[in-house]
């Protein structure tokens, strides 16, 4: 394959990929209750449009996008509406989210879907149509994908819009299914991604451990100009970052995004559901799930969003003997769970049950010995035993000058240290630390200005008592020419603070609220 | 049913540090075996010392400091510095001489410091220049290479009686055992005035540089050159030793062959070639960053040339390691790599 360009460091992992990957997309039955979470991607959750006791249809907006980075939330079957009250969730605290529950009436009527002809519509019209069919971006990031098909100010014209299918993380392959099942549907989204982002280019990078996939997708681009890539297998060939390297050798600027450089890069999945919002008027509803490793009957099913992972669990065959972790995501980078009863959410792309075989022996970590063999492996091209002298010494703003935010917490590090340190949560540490102790300095900050506005306001008040005494008793005291000038001059100058004020002061109760 | 949560990642590489201490114990061997085909037993005698009083005052350390005595003994660490420490050694070096390296070793360079991973001086070069500084008569006693007149007859039971008694078989004269090493030889007889040519005559050279020591060198290359392709140690530090010495002692010879030895000799005699792949390479002591470690081993290179010829040792390996140690953390933060994303240059 031409012009493939290498990234730095990464590794050959174990690829447990054939596993799940032989049998094809299948459909779990009707769970009888969803938990639909309003919190499914990266911004504000979906405000509910819903209230227990609502009959609501599938594909009905049960929860509107909140802001510009935000995305709705869709009712997956039809049914009635039992509650809307925290729920345990599939998040790395444990903790629960607001959810609608959701009873199904076993009937999964649609409402009344209408597919669009973006060809017609304005960009931003097509932009909210897509924002209001909740597609977000379905690799795990589950950034609002509307958000991304604006490119005003970021660059004047993409240069390469490219579709990740390089799925890197071991066990998972629902987008290896998708695109050898859905290749044709996946390529109509794309249409829709590059009428709207007008791009010079469209590469779609698949991992080379995929030949079926990247045959699937070679097909379906035949003729459109669409250029697939196999990438070399090497973990984390699916980052953006590293893709976007692989494949165009450029590099987003540290604290930049990808469009400073040009380039904009979509799931193949979300290419999908894009396609599937705008041409048939079915808003993001369900999502391709690996279910992989210690179950009797690993595979890829097409679960409904609020279906409990217990359910897909059960579908699997239910647990095997040895069943030791419960991971959402790959064993790279997913988080692991107490609990299987969580919903589905866009973000999970595998439910992954780790034996005891899979998981390292525990072993407690020794000192760091400076071996090296984190920096080997870093894609960001880091000194992660840097980081770490640094994190471990609370030492933030070296860790800051050493680039701690490039770190894309891969996980490479601590797959190679040979004294078996968690590199990636102390890491994980500093960057809390960091925005715990700025989210600190702002509040100071606001104190401060709040303080200073206060003394401001009561010199304000003294003078204007002040010069309403003066004004009272002109003809008791014949006041100086000087003094009499002086007194228009400082009510202007009151009058002009008193205008700040107003500005300032109720923008400053507001943040105050929000930070409480 | 509930799960323990644990943070990603959730797959290791089956790697430890035992693993690559063992291995630089494995690396080891070849070159052992030369020395102790050309040195007797003496070889082997202070290897096990100083394996069992570093194992020994390492646990009492370990004990005395808290930490967990299984885990770090299973790091191997101890060994792997009783053995670099035992084989620059000279192979009938009394017992106690031994002793006091591995203590100053173990206990003052590493310990001291906080032990593994804290040490900013490697801790077997610390105890070799403790010895050589503190026993300088002692530490030069080489014995004479076999195939030089060695007298074979020094079998296991002499060389321990010679290493724990400081006695050596009746009719056995200490002289007709101990000899100057080919870097002593060059050296001395430079210094009254041959040229290398002429010094090249002496029977204590073989065919490249010195006569047994060359077979020692090649055994830790070839233990070296393994190591590095199973990574326990980075190839840039050898070749930056390597290049360094050979670079300066090539513009040394170039331009006046008779008073300065070839390249090939310097990198075939004394510690180049073991210093370049099993001291130099230590990590906990070495710079860590990629460009560092070829400008470490560098200095290390030229260092050692620059001892040899111009210093007051025949060789020097190990001053040279520990002037680059303290080097270290200042090479590492002018040679930061290119963060991913950052501009260029």
């Amino acid at each position: 394959m031409s012009g493939l360009f290498a990234f730095h460091g990464g590794l050959k992992t174990v690829r447990h990929k054939t596993e799940s990957n032989q049998t094809p997309i299948q459909t779990p039955p009707l769970p009888p209750r969803l938990l639909v979470p309003l919190r499914q991607h990266i911004g504000n959750p979906a405000k509910p449009l819903i209230q227990p006791g609502d009959r609501v249809l599938k594909g009905q907006m049960i929860g509107q996008a909140d802001g510009y980075i935000s995305a709705a939330v869709h009712a997956p079957t039809s049914g009635v509406v039992v509650a809307l009250e925290p729920v345990p969730v599939p998040h790395p605290s444990g903790l629960a989210d607001w959810c609608v529950v959701i009873d199904s009436d076993g009937e999964d009527r649609w409402i009344d879907r209408q597919a669009v002809d973006y060809r017609q519509m304005h960009p931003s019209d097509l932009r909210n149509w897509i924002r209001n069919s909740g597609v977000v971006g379905l690799g795990g990031a589950v950034f609002p994908s509307a958000v991304k098909m604006n490119l005003s100010g970021h660059c004047e014209r993409l240069e390469h819009l490219i579709l990740n299918g390089a799925e890197c993380e071991p066990w998972i392959t629902c987008d290896d299914r998708i695109m050898r099942e859905r290749a044709a549907q996946i390529v109509a989204g794309i249409h829709i991604l590059a009428h709207l982002l007008n791009p010079r280019e469209v590469l779609i990078g698949i991992e080379d451990d995929k030949p079926d996939a990247i045959a699937a997708m070679s097909a379906a681009c035949a003729g459109t100009g669409y250029q697939v890539r196999a990438v070399p297998t090497r973990y984390p060939s699916g980052d953006v970052k590293q893709l976007t390297k692989l494949l165009t050798n450029k590099e987003a600027p540290i604290k930049g995004r990808s469009t400073d450089i040009g380039v904009q890069c979509f799931n193949v999945a979300t290419a999908y559901s894009v396609h599937r919002a705008v041409n048939h008027g079915e808003p993001v509803i369900s999502r391709i799930v690996t279910v992989t490793g210690h179950v009797r009957q690993p595979g890829n099913v097409e679960a409904l969003i609020g279906t409990p992972f217990s359910a897909l669990i059960d579908w699997a065959g239910g647990y095997r003997e040895g069943a030791e972790r419960l991971i959402m995501g790959g064993p790279m980078m997913g988080f692991a769970l107490h609990s299987d009863e969580v919903p589905v959410t866009k973000a999970a792309n595998c439910i992954l049950i780790a034996g005891a075989a899979d998981l390292p022996a525990e072993q407690p970590a020794l000192p760091c010995i400076r071996c090296g063999a984190c920096v080997e492996v870093c894609p960001a091209n880091l000194l992660p035993q840097q980081l770490y002298w640094h994190a471990r010494a609370r030492e933030f703003d070296k860790a800051q000058d050493d680039q701690l935010f490039s770190c894309i917490e891969c996980g490479c590090c601590s797959y190679v240290c040979p004294s078996h340190i968690p590199l990636v949560q102390y890491y994980r540490f500093a960057k809390n630390e960091i925005w715990a102790q700025e989210k600190e300095k702002q509040k100071a900050e606001l104190a401060r200005q709040r303080h200073q506005a206060r003394v401001e306001r009561l010199e304000r008040e003294k003078q204007e008592r002040e010069a309403k005494l003066r004004q009272k008793a002109p003809a008791k005291a014949a006041s100086p020419v000087g003094e009499s000038a002086q007194v228009p001059l400082e009510t202007a100058v009151a009058r002009a603070r008193s205008a700040r004020e107003s500005v300032t002061a109720p923008a400053t109760a507001d943040s105050d609220a929000a930070q409480g | 049913m509930r799960f323990r949560t644990i943070t990603s990642p959730h797959i290791l590489q089956d790697t430890s540090v035992g693993q690559v201490m063992r291995r630089v114990l494995y690396a080891m061997l070849p070159g052992i075996a030369a020395l102790l085909w050309f040195f007797g037993w003496g070889v082997l005698l202070n290897l096990l010392l100083a394996t069992v009083v570093a194992l020994a005052v390492e646990a009492l350390l370990l004990l005395a400091r808290g930490k967990p005595l299984a885990l770090y003994l299973g790091d191997y660490s101890a060994v792997v510095t009783a053995w670099l420490l035992a084989v620059a050694l000279p192979p009938l070096a009394p017992w106690w001489l031994t002793v006091i390296g591995v203590l100053a070793a173990i206990v003052l360079a590493k310990h001291l410091y906080g032990g593994l991973g804290y040490n900013p001086f490697n801790p077997a070069m610390i105890g070799y220049v403790v010895l050589l500084i503190s026993f300088p008569r002692e530490m030069s006693s080489w014995l004479v290479p076999h195939g030089l007149g060695q007298p074979a007859a020094l079998d296991l039971l002499d060389s321990a009686r010679a290493i724990f008694g400081g006695v050596l078989p009746a009719g056995i004269a200490p002289d007709a055992l101990t000899g100057a090493t080919p870097l002593d030889v060059l050296r001395t007889r430079l210094g009254l005035g041959q040229s290398v040519s002429e010094v090249r005559n002496s029977p204590v050279f073989g065919l490249v540089a010195g006569h047994g020591w060359e077979w020692v060198a090649l055994g830790f290359l070839g233990g070296g050159l393994w190591l590095v392709y199973t990574r326990a140690a980075d190839w840039r530090i050898p070749v930056g030793m390597i290049g360094g010495l050979v670079l300066i002692a090539t513009v040394f010879y170039l331009a006046d062959p008779q008073h300065y030895a070839p390249p090939w000799f310097h990198l075939w005699s004394g510690a180049a070639i073991f210093g370049a792949f099993f001291i130099a390479t230590d990590p906990v002591t070495a710079s860590t960053t990629p460009r560092g470690r070829l400008l470490y081993g560098a200095g290390i290179g030229v260092l050692v040339y620059v001892i040899r010829t111009f210093g007051g040792y025949p060789d020097g390996v190990a001053f040279a390691v520990l002037l680059m140690n303290i080097a270290a953390p200042t090479i590492d933060l002018y040679t930061q790599p290119r963060v991913f994303g950052a501009r260029r240059g």
